[in-house]
């Protein structure tokens, strides 16, 4: 115990030292992940020039993740045409239906951009417990948001969220 | 306790080194992140269910939570991961009881080399040959406890190599009670190596991997039917793969060769057969419309880093079973779970999405899906007239490659999705599934069960957040437990509030005792990234699966609470 209680003082140490800049401050970490061609994509590529960002986890088994993708979908349009909004969906599929997910994802009509993460790399490295759990990043790629679960209305509140970040107003405390 | 030594030594140097280079600009904030999570659960008596004190064994409040934390800093990174399950909940292996910290690591990482010392996740191509990966709602982990680099010398070209133990419970790696696992993984993108090839609407990408095992012999004999035989057992057991996609506009194709070289164990009853595995899978998409067809032929690929277990631990490699993934609840009754030691297995899917503005799309469009899966064991022969198929010591069997052996698994699956105006969804379903108990569960001589499945999903907007799903699904089979039909309500205030009714009645079980109501009531709340719920119900036995692996969830009866959050 004594020896975790060094190690969480040395780590609690060195973040003091940059603690001014915010500690739990978060961008999107280095991971390598895979596009739905087979391809390795790192993920610091993600970009929307300077436009908020959605990224959302989500796999061909989860319903609530669905079901949120496809409520998103009909309203994504005018989400862009007011925001610039970009979502990214990162499918956490294994093997088992990694192959699936481009014909799945296509068969849905869903314009997003699509990215498999089937060895759940990306969903460790950016903390994600359970799915749906979506993130929002500002102009500059900063963490500004996040949200797990989805419940029919959902995407509203996301909505809102969003057009804050794309106007540069601060988000309220939760 | 060394392993904590050794992290915190190196936590020290990273922050002695970030420290004394403080003064230069250094790119990037150090960062801390973490989640956790509190999965807990009482456990009362039930006398429907058996439950009773003495199978209760005093263990009425069981927990399993986890605590991780990652550290980022410039090209570092450092982690690690606590775990207590005090005492483990019901239908997680036992093994687990206990808590502290199994998982580590620090890391270095450019542009084209990354290092990982400690513990790491890792998957070589579609994992057939090696997959290291966690689940927590299923307790499987088989992190690797070692060191891995990974380098990428150009655009197109990357390489891995590692080396390490897997996790085995809490037991440290000592007296040689597990082998070694040494893997070695290139790819190629030939697009972006060939500069004739770069502008190509053909893409290829050209794979390998080799995988071996290490594992100290304690003896060289073996005890089988009460006769000692005395074998050659072998103390590396290497295997190697070759992958290869080619995809082209809306076309993808995929496919990985693995073979296994002989590899005598429990699991394949100390038989010296080579194991392979063939997976193929093309599909080919549009908008509005996808088409997936895939092949897998597996034989003897149950591959461990210890040749006695056969728990779900240790497992160096991940077959993906080739069967559609359900999401509702009694269609889950009959999941099917990878038999290792051989199957063939095809599955195709078709999604079309009918146009909105179309006669039968209406305003919004229509979804259709349909899936059909179907497995088969291998048809085994005895490799001699005289010797028993599977015999301990021998080379096992001999299975052609194009003929099958009995059926494992089939199932059809058609799925409508529709909006109804602004207010209204509904979804249908139905679902057919012919399911080997014998071989999936191991019930000797229960007959296979044959299963049809409908299911309606209509879910009511009151306003803009507030909203209504009722869920009503229907099993009916005249095999193992008989008929079941399930009602689930949902109320949902939108983002934050959950609450829900359900109840699963098995009135058709052949034993009239065994009718029983399976019936939950559960809340949940959700702010932002931190979840909390609290359900109060029956559940009923059966298999819970994750992906690949599917563990056995007996029949309980209590209260759960969830809390998970990450920051």
């Amino acid at each position: 115990m004594k020896k975790i209680t060094i190690l969480i003082a040395s780590l609690a140490l060195c973040s003091m030292l940059y603690a001014q800049e915010g500690i739990f401050g978060r961008t999107i970490p280095s991971v390598d992940i895979k596009t739905l061609t087979g391809e390795k994509f790192n993920t610091t590529g993600i970009d929307n020039q300077g436009k908020p960002i959605v990224i959302s986890f989500f796999a061909l088994w989860c319903k609530p993740c669905l079901r949120e993708l496809t409520a998103i979908s009909e309203v994504y349009p005018d989400w862009q045409e007011e925001t610039g909004v970009k979502l990214v969906a990162v499918s956490i599929d294994d093997a088992r239906s990694m192959a699936n997910v481009a014909p799945t994802v296509n068969g849905n009509g869903w314009e997003y951009e699509f990215y498999c993460d089937p060895n759940g790399d990306f969903k460790r490295a950016m903390g994600v417990n359970l799915i749906p759990h979506i993130f929002i990043l500002d102009g500059k790629k900063n963490v500004v948001y996040q949200h797990t679960s989805y419940a029919e209305g959902g995407e509203n509140e996301l909505y809102e969220i969003i057009k804050k970040v794309a106007a540069g107003e601060e988000l309220p405390k939760e | 306790m060394t392993f904590t030594k050794t992290f915190i030594s190196c936590c020290i140097i990273l922050v002695a080194s970030i420290y004394s280079s403080r003064s230069q600009d250094i790119p990037g904030n150090p960062t801390v992140h973490g989640n956790f999570q509190i999965d807990a659960q009482t456990y009362h008596t039930d006398d429907a269910l058996g439950i009773t004190d003495s199978t209760l064994q005093g263990k009425e409040f069981r927990m399993n939570g986890y605590g991780d934390i990652k550290f980022s800093m410039w090209r570092f990174n450092a982690g690690l991961r606590y775990e207590a399950y005090l005492p483990p909940l019901a239908g997680f292996e036992p093994q687990y009881q206990g808590q502290g910290i199994p998982y580590w690591f620090v890391e270095y990482a450019d542009d084209k080399f990354q290092v990982t010392a400690g513990h790491f996740y890792e998957q070589f191509g579609m994992g057939m040959i090696l997959r290291s990966y966690q689940q927590w709602d299923l307790g499987y982990d088989n992190s690797i406890n070692g060191l891995r680099v990974k380098y990428s010398p150009v655009d197109g070209l990357s390489f891995k190599g590692l080396i390490g133990v897997q996790r085995y419970y809490w037991e440290p790696f000592e007296n040689d009670n597990r082998g070694i696992v040494r893997g070695f993984d290139g790819e190629m993108v030939f697009n972006d190596i060939i500069k004739s090839m770069n502008e190509s609407k053909t893409r290829f990408i050209l794979g390998g991997s080799f995988v071996s095992k290490y594992e100290k012999m304690q003896s060289k004999t073996l005890l089988s039917d009460t006769t000692v035989y005395e074998y050659q057992l072998p103390e590396n057991v290497a295997s190697a793969a070759g992958r290869l996609t080619i995809s082209h506009g809306g076309f993808n194709f995929y496919t990985e060769y693995v073979h296994k070289f002989n590899n005598p164990s429990a699991f394949n009853n100390y038989i010296y057969k080579d194991g392979e595995a063939l997976l193929a899978s093309l599909s080919y998409s549009q908008k509005g419309l996808g088409a997936y067809l895939a092949f897998k032929r597996i034989d003897n690929m149950s591959y461990k880093s210890k040749m006695t277990e056969l728990g779900n631990v240790l497992d160096i490699n991940f077959i993906p079973p080739l069967t559609k993934q359900f999401v509702y609840s009694l269609e889950n009754v009959y999941p099917y779970a990878t038999q290792l030691n051989g199957e063939t297995a095809i599955q195709g899917q078709l999604v079309y999405t009918i146009p909105k503005g179309s006669k039968l799309g209406g305003k919004y469009g229509t979804k259709l899906e349909v899936n059909y899966s179907l497995v088969h064991g291998l048809d085994k022969e005895p490799i001699e007239n005289g010797i028993p198929v599977d015999s301990t010591g021998t080379l096992g069997y001999k299975a052609p490659w194009f003929s099958f052996g009995d059926l494992y698994y089939q199932s059809i699956a058609a799925t409508m999705e529709k909006k109804i105006g602004k207010k209204m969804k509904l979804n249908l379903e139905y679902v057919y599934i012919d399911y080997n108990i014998e071989v999936i569960e191991g019930h000797p001589e229960e007959p296979m069960v044959h299963a049809n499945e409908f299911n309606i999903d209509f879910t009511y907007k009151f306003t803009s957040t507030k909203s209504l799903r009722a869920e009503y699904e229907q099993l009916l089979t005249k095999e193992d437990d008989g008929d079941w039909a399930m009602l689930l309500l949902e109320y949902n205030i939108a983002p934050k509030w959950f609450f829900s009714v359900m109840d699963q009645f098995n009135y058709g079980n052949p034993d009239k005792d065994m009718q029983l109501h399976y019936y939950t009531v559960a809340a949940a709340f959700v702010q932002g990234p931190h979840r909390i719920s609290l359900s109060y119900g029956r559940q009923r036995e059966g298999l819970l699966c994750v992906g690949g692996i599917c563990r056995q969830v007996p029949a309980s009866n209590g209260f759960t609470l969830n809390i998970s959050t990450s920051f």
